[in-house]
């Protein structure tokens, strides 16, 4: 599992609450028996009509969304099902970050294991970031766990918390046990 | 004096092998770890890896329920299982089973059903037992005073090398509930109002105990009913302290204590009920006498009205506006009368005997109106035979409802059986998420006596018009 110390990249905005993890790994990609290329049906629904052809409103068909590492999402992101996969599909995607105002306990545990930093801010500070996002294009957000901060190149600064024996493991890049 | 501890805060004490500190979470000791097909494999795959082998096989025990088939035909005829991955996934927990040493019970075996069903039902589940499976419903054994959690395949990998986990101390949330349910009102239809009350996270971070003269007045299938759902509001785990109706439930069970073993373990039982002056977190108060039949209008399980109340408006929430365009509802709506496709009645939420018995109840003697597609699925194969042996497979199938083998289903349409786009389907399962039952499926969860009521009449229907 790759560490995580820095972070800055290009961010992708999702300003909806409740995001649940059928949204994020639908289950009818759950028959498969490995952890690898889950990437692909990420946000599936959302992602692509039925037809199998690309929404083009949607964030992640967007030239913009192209190689960016940190998701902004609404509150209790990751509720419902306790399925590993929506970190598999994050991960291979790419997110290394996700930031919202809250997460569901089960998806908090699944993507620390898979080396995914989650930041709890304020409601009004993820409103900020949304906001700003909108407000400048290619919106970069700076991200360092060594230091605790959040920043992005207009003003923005924030600390913010994590568990320490998870930031221990993700600072190794370690699951939590022994790898 | 010790101080007064909650139910909770003994069992998990029991199990605490070392404590957290500010630095490092607590390891805990997982006494039944219960696996299924879907989120084990990839866990059987790292433990290969790294050359490991299970810490306690004996305390491991698998079946499979969401892949699986429910057509009689492709369980026990012999015909192909129409998913080839569905497939793939049960030969695989197969060969993990066979090749770790951990008892399944396969997809022909007599005692096979839904992971959450069967535990209880084979007495596995047990007072003060922490119990842990790779699936959110693990809430569901809480119901008989066990501390149960879902938990990710990483963590099913934990489990298999080491019976422990680790893990931060939640905290308490008491759910006290008093008042007695109004005839037509229904466990599901209380834990829809506990979640609609409390939001779907407001739950998170917490293990809920349930309490108070409604849930003590409770039988076992509708306690878990109730626990089932706790993970719909956030949370952890729900549990009910173990009583008299808990005990009546376990004894004789197969995987219960028996004899001496049963005497020395409903002392130890006895001992799980918080003390007096016992404090929690948080506490919330339910009169479940003013309570009335439930059913969802949104895609989440919070966003709850009664049937025969009117959709809120809630205007600058961009999520809400999103979820009733998907629903097709609009604010200041009626869901009541309005017409249904397809009646689901199963899950681990209510695919137990009582829950089919109240459907019944309902269907004895009338139809399934013309243009619904009603399918009953019994959350295991004891549940189907004793449904059978009392009649209940004949109303449903003369009612003109299909009746199937157990597993999980339509709740979440891994094996295929798949609400169609842009149908209304009232079911008696657990998540009305975008998509969950099928691309394009607008869920409406409900209790089975309302479910039922809906296939009777073709469109949303409160329960109490018919009983």
């Amino acid at each position: 599992m790759e560490p995580i110390r820095t972070l800055r990249s290009r961010t992708v905005v999702l300003p909806v609450s409740d995001i649940d993890t059928d949204q994020i790994i639908p289950a009818r990609f759950l028959t498969t028996t490995t952890r690898e290329g889950l990437g692909r049906h990420l946000f599936a629904d959302w992602r692509y009509a039925p037809d199998g052809s690309e929404r083009p409103d949607f964030v992640l068909n967007q030239p913009q969304a192209a190689g960016c590492t940190v998701l902004v999402a609404g509150h209790n992101f990751g509720c419902g099902s306790s399925r590993e996969h929506a970190a598999w599909a994050l991960d291979n995607y790419g997110f290394r970050c996700v930031i919202s105002s809250s997460f569901a306990d089960i998806f908090h545990s699944n993507a620390g294991k898979n080396g995914i930093l989650l930041i709890t801010l304020s409601e009004d500070q993820v409103n900020a970031l949304l906001q700003r996002a909108r407000q400048h294009e290619g919106y970069k957000l700076s991200v360092s766990l060594e230091d605790n901060t959040l920043s992005d190149d207009h003003g923005f600064s924030a600390t913010f918390q994590v568990d320490p024996f998870r930031r221990d493991c993700l600072l190794q890049g370690l699951d939590g046990e022994n790898g | 004096m010790a101080a007064p501890q909650t139910l909770f805060e003994k069992v998990w004490r029991h199990h605490e092998v070392v404590a957290e500190t500010a630095d490092t979470p607590a390891v805990l000791y997982i006494d039944l770890h219960l696996i299924h097909e879907v989120t084990s494999p990839q866990a059987f795959t790292v433990l290969r890896q790294r050359g490991l082998g299970l810490r306690r096989p004996e305390r491991t025990f698998a079946t499979m329920d969401h892949s699986t088939p429910t057509r009689t035909e492709q369980v026990f005829g012999g015909a192909p299982i129409t998913l080839e991955d569905a497939a793939r996934q049960v030969s695989e927990l197969e060969r993990n089973c066979a090749a770790f040493g951990v008892e399944l019970l396969g997809l022909r075996d007599a005692r096979r059903g839904i992971v959450h069903i069967i535990g209880p039902e084979l007495g596995l589940t047990q007072p003060g037992k922490t119990v842990v499976c790779g699936d959110s419903h693990t809430s569901t054994h809480g119901a008989l005073g066990a501390l149960a959690f879902g938990i990710g395949t990483t963590e099913v990998g934990h489990v298999f090398a080491t019976q422990c986990l680790l893990q931060r101390k939640p905290r308490t949330l008491a759910i006290n509930v008093n008042g007695a349910l109004q005839p037509g009102v229904t466990a599901k239809d209380l834990i829809l109002a506990i979640i609609g009350r409390i939001g779907v996270g407001g739950g998170t971070g917490h293990v809920i105990e349930y309490r108070g003269e409604t849930i003590r007045a409770l039988d076992m299938d509708a306690r878990m009913t109730v626990c089932n759902m706790s993970i719909e509001a956030g949370a952890r785990a729900g549990m009910i302290a173990p009583d008299e109706t808990t005990f009546r439930y376990l004894a004789g069970r197969p995987r219960a204590p028996q004899g001496e073993a049963w005497a020395a373990a409903l002392e130890r039982w006895q001992q799980l009920p918080g003390d007096p002056g016992a404090r929690f977190d948080r506490e919330v108060d339910i009169d479940a006498a003013a309570l009335e039949p439930m059913m969802t209008f949104g895609t989440n399980p919070g966003m709850v009205i009664p049937i025969g109340g009117t959709i809120p408006e809630r205007t600058g929430d961009p999520a809400f506006a999103k979820s009733l365009a998907y629903m097709g509802f609009a604010p200041g709506e009626r869901i009541q009368e309005h017409p249904v496709n397809v009646v689901f009645v199963g899950s681990c939420t209510n695919g137990r005997l009582s829950d089919l018995r109240a459907a019944a109840s309902l269907l004895r003697g009338r139809k399934v109106a013309s243009g619904v597609h009603m399918l009953v699925v019994p959350g295991s194969q004891q549940v189907k035979r004793d449904a059978e042996a009392e009649g209940l497979d004949r109303i449903f199938i003369d009612a003109g409802a299909e009746w199937r083998e157990s597993g999980c289903s339509m709740c979440l349409g891994m094996n295929g059986d798949l609400v169609p786009k842009g149908h209304y389907a009232v079911s008696t399962s657990n998540r009305n998420f975008e998509g969950r039952q099928g691309i394009g499926a607008r869920t409406l969860l409900a209790s089975p006596l309302t479910a039922a009521a809906c296939a009777v009449r073709g469109r949303v229907t409160d329960p109490r018009e018919l009983l």
